[in-house]
């Protein structure tokens, strides 16, 4: 048998552990940033660049996918071509593949800050990087399915699997939920409207969860647990049984982030469903890698690295079982719109993705720099504020949550609301605020310690580029036989081949599906709903770019204490015409969705919001709410307006035909009566200005079922 | 609630794609052993000396192995 002598890459893997880190700090800190400005609205230091509505996706979208997506870039590509015992398959993409990350994360920070946002979370990147992150992605797929074709190795090892339906499922969900028509270079709306938009972007949301946030870190732990450990996986075919099932169930779960909301019963019906069951190939995980430690907890006692995984797999277990508790309806009522959720994910975000990623980079990086850790006592410290910071952090998150939803449906004897003003729950829970504000600063400076003890490491060791090593030629399983048939080939090359079978599937499907989903489809429409003036339009487009939905949500559940809070429950038929949905996940604020509903208790005047805009602390002198001053001097760009009419039209929103022409004049007319509405309060303000189409983009919502409408 | 289609469609198609590697992991005796594996990882590669070079080249050339078409000099 010949023995090949090659080369594994390690300045890949060096280049993404350096941005790994770089990048931690950076998330981490915008984290701290955004805590501090919801307990002490001066934070967010009078820009609108850097009010609460910009920062809290930039800190959400670097924590996934900059922190998370570098380090998971470098634990794959350390681990792929040891088990795979072949070099990465190509050293170019390689290096497009680390740039162009990079480049996306840069492009993203910037345009999140400047207002260039979908408004869908975690998916807020505009149309012109969601192209990037495609290409680079295939990049991403196309590298490490070469490796895998070039293997010397028969058998597939467990984690490689895992890798693959990472690539296989991130590139489904990516692609079907950023379709959009551009309307500018940097702005698009997207194909999908109101509860169809909402069922996309969870289905979205929720997978990435699963394909980004846990089968990549499954395969990750697979490999560096036995490693760090010197253990092989507790059971192999567990691996095997619950890499499978785990796959399958992910992809139905998505409706149960919109329980109680405007969305068929059977769709939350099958969200549930699949949530219940994801218990089991998720705890499987979590048994196997336990287990894999029996008789080894000696070694958890002193390595750092081991320390921090044994938190991440108790962590992923814990979530993994809150999860589908909270997929309940009863239990999602009390967790959903409260801060339930933000304790949730930062339980599986820290501690899940977070020990993960401590642990593999305390074995990795002395390994891979061959040199011991510059201080293990310093690992012990991180462990010890890593671990305590999660736990200051989330207790006082479930605290706020609990208490904030009993205030919310708490009534007095009369069968009156006892807290009718939103207000009053939001001040209870600003000392759970501060107290989390504790618990990220522990975590954070864990995580100082972690990255001086790094860059300790990397000084003091010496990395080989490229680390010569030797495996026997693998025969190669996929080479073309003589006299045997093109599919019988096809078959051998049994990965290349779903991959071609599923682009051309997923690009055939979504086009001849994508037309069908017009505003004609079975969604009961209500006849007094009408599509948005070119002014609304364009102040849901500063409402969006704003952030609003990171605060408000525009969703009342069909429960007593929200119908009597807000007004009317949410109808589907009320949001077809929102390109995109705004209904929000989190409501540090009160619910908008009868904001123009006249009598409602949201429902306020023109002036009270002009007010509310440029000096919320004279409204409420207690309020968190950051002020705006910005909306009465910035201009919004009337020279947009008939384009986004005709990409409106595009989508089936029924403007009359070449209303585009008439647009602008419409615009002015109807911001000129809140305008004048506005000079008889004694303010005078130019009719271009964002405010004004706030204002009117506020008092629709609602108001087309609102009895007082009157056209 | 037509989008329901697509997406049922499409998460029906990712698990097509799911059970074909499935069956394919199955057929081509990927899951003949299920102990093996896991031990072999643990097995670290002993480097065999510095970076290989190809020739004595003055600059390493990072973008080739020794070895680029194993299968077609060998088959077995």
């Amino acid at each position: 048998m010949e023995i090949q002598q090659f080369n594994y890459d390690n300045k890949t893997v060096k280049y993404f552990i350096m941005a790994t880190m770089i990048w931690g700090a950076v998330a981490l800190i915008v984290g701290l940033l955004i805590a501090l400005q919801l307990a002490f609205p001066a934070f967010n230091l009078g820009l609108e660049f850097t009010t609460f509505g910009r920062t809290r996706p930039v800190h959400t979208n670097a924590v996934i996918f900059a922190f998370i997506g570098n380090a998971m870039f470098a634990g794959i590509y350390y681990s792929l071509q040891r088990v795979l015992k072949a070099r990465l398959f190509n050293d170019v993409l390689s290096k497009i593949h680390f740039w162009g990350w990079q480049i996306i994360i840069v492009l993203a920070a910037v345009s999140l800050l400047a207002g260039y946002t979908s408004g869908k979370e975690y998916a807020e990147l505009e149309w012109p990087i969601d192209l990037l992150i495609a290409v680079i992605w295939v990049t991403f797929g196309w590298n490490m399915i070469g490796t895998i074709l070039k293997r010397r190795v028969k058998h597939i090892y467990a984690s490689v699997w895992w890798y693959l339906a990472t690539f296989l499922g991130v590139a489904v969900l990516h692609i079907v939920n950023s379709i959009e028509i551009p309307f500018s270079f940097f702005k698009s709306y997207p194909v999908y409207a109101g509860a169809q938009d909402a069922v996309v972007q969870w289905w979205y949301g929720h997978n990435a969860v699963a394909f980004f946030l846990t089968t990549p870190w499954l395969g990750l732990m697979y490999y560096y647990l036995p490693k760090a450990s010197n253990r092989p996986i507790y059971s192999y075919q567990l691996s095997i049984v619950h890499f499978w099932t785990l796959i399958f169930l992910y992809m139905w779960s998505g409706p149960h982030h919109l329980l109680y909301q405007a969305l068929p019963d059977w769709v939350q019906a099958l969200g549930v469903t699949f949530s219940i069951m994801l218990i089991a190939p998720s705890w499987g995980g979590m048994i196997n890698g336990l287990l894999t430690l029996r008789g080894a907890w000696d070694k958890v006692r002193d390595n750092a690295e081991l320390k921090f995984m044994v938190v991440a797999l108790t962590a992923y277990g814990m979530a993994t079982f809150e999860g589908p508790m909270m997929s309940l309806k009863s239990v999602n009522a009390i967790s959903h719109f409260t801060d339930w959720t933000i304790a949730h994910t930062h339980i599986a975000g820290m501690g899940w993705n977070g020990g993960l990623i401590f642990g593999m980079f305390y074995w990795l990086v002395p390994k891979l720099f061959r040199t011991p850790l510059y201080s293990k006592k310093m690992a012990n410290t991180h462990f010890w504020l890593a671990t305590l910071g999660i736990l200051m952090f989330a207790i006082p998150l479930y605290w706020a949550a609990i208490t904030q939803w009993l205030m919310l449906r708490e009534y007095t004897p009369n069968g009156l609301l006892a807290y009718p003003n939103f207000l009053e729950t939001t001040i209870q829970i600003i000392p759970m605020y501060h107290a989390r504000i504790l618990g990220g600063v522990l975590f954070f400076a864990g995580f100082l310690l972690f990255f001086y003890n790094m860059i300790k490491t990397i000084q003091a060791g010496n990395l080989v580029d490229n680390e010569a090593t030797e495996a026997p030629v693998l025969t190669d399983p996929s080479a073309r036989k003589y006299g045997e048939s093109f599919h019988r080939l096809i078959e051998r090359k049994g990965v290349i081949f779903a991959v071609l079978v599923f682009i051309a599937l997923i690009i055939g499907g979504a086009v001849e599906i994508i037309p069908m989903l017009n505003i004609e489809s079975n969604i009961p429409k209500i006849a007094s709903v009408t599509p948005y003036t070119p002014l609304e339009l364009a102040g849901r487009d500063v409402y969006i770019s704003n952030g609003c939905y990171n605060c408000h949500s525009q969703q009342v559940r069909p429960i007593r204490a929200e119908t009597d809070r807000y007004g009317e429950y949410s109808k589907i038929g009320e949001f077809v015409y929102d390109h995109p949905f705004q209904w929000g996940s989190r409501r540090t604020g009160p619910d908008l969705a009868r904001a123009g509903y006249i009598g409602s208790s949201t429902y306020k005047t023109a002036i009270w919001h002009y007010n509310h805009f440029t000096k919320p602390k004279e409204i409420n002198p207690q309020t968190i709410m950051p002020a705006y001053p910005w909306l009465a001097k910035n201009v919004v760009n009337l020279d947009q307006i008939p384009v986004k009419i005709r990409v409106m039209q595009t989508l089936g929103v029924p403007y009359p035909k070449d209303y585009d022409k008439k647009a602008v004049a419409d615009y002015r007319e109807q911001a000129q009566k809140i305008v004048d509405e506005l000079k008889i309060s004694g303010v005078n303000i130019a009719a271009d200005k964002e405010v004004i189409a706030m204002i009117a983009y506020l008092h629709k919502l609602g108001r087309d079922i609102s009895p007082s409408k009157k056209k | 609630m037509n989008i329901m289609f697509l997406l049922i469609g499409a998460s029906l198609l990712a698990a097509m794609v799911f059970l074909f590697l499935f069956i394919w992991a199955v057929k081509s005796g990927q899951y003949d052993d299920t102990y093996t594996p896991s031990v072999r990882i643990l097995f670290d590669d002993d480097p065999v000396s510095e970076t290989i070079h190809e020739k004595e080249s003055a600059e390493p050339d990072v973008n080739k192995e020794i070895d680029l078409q194993p299968d077609k000099k060998n088959s077995n």
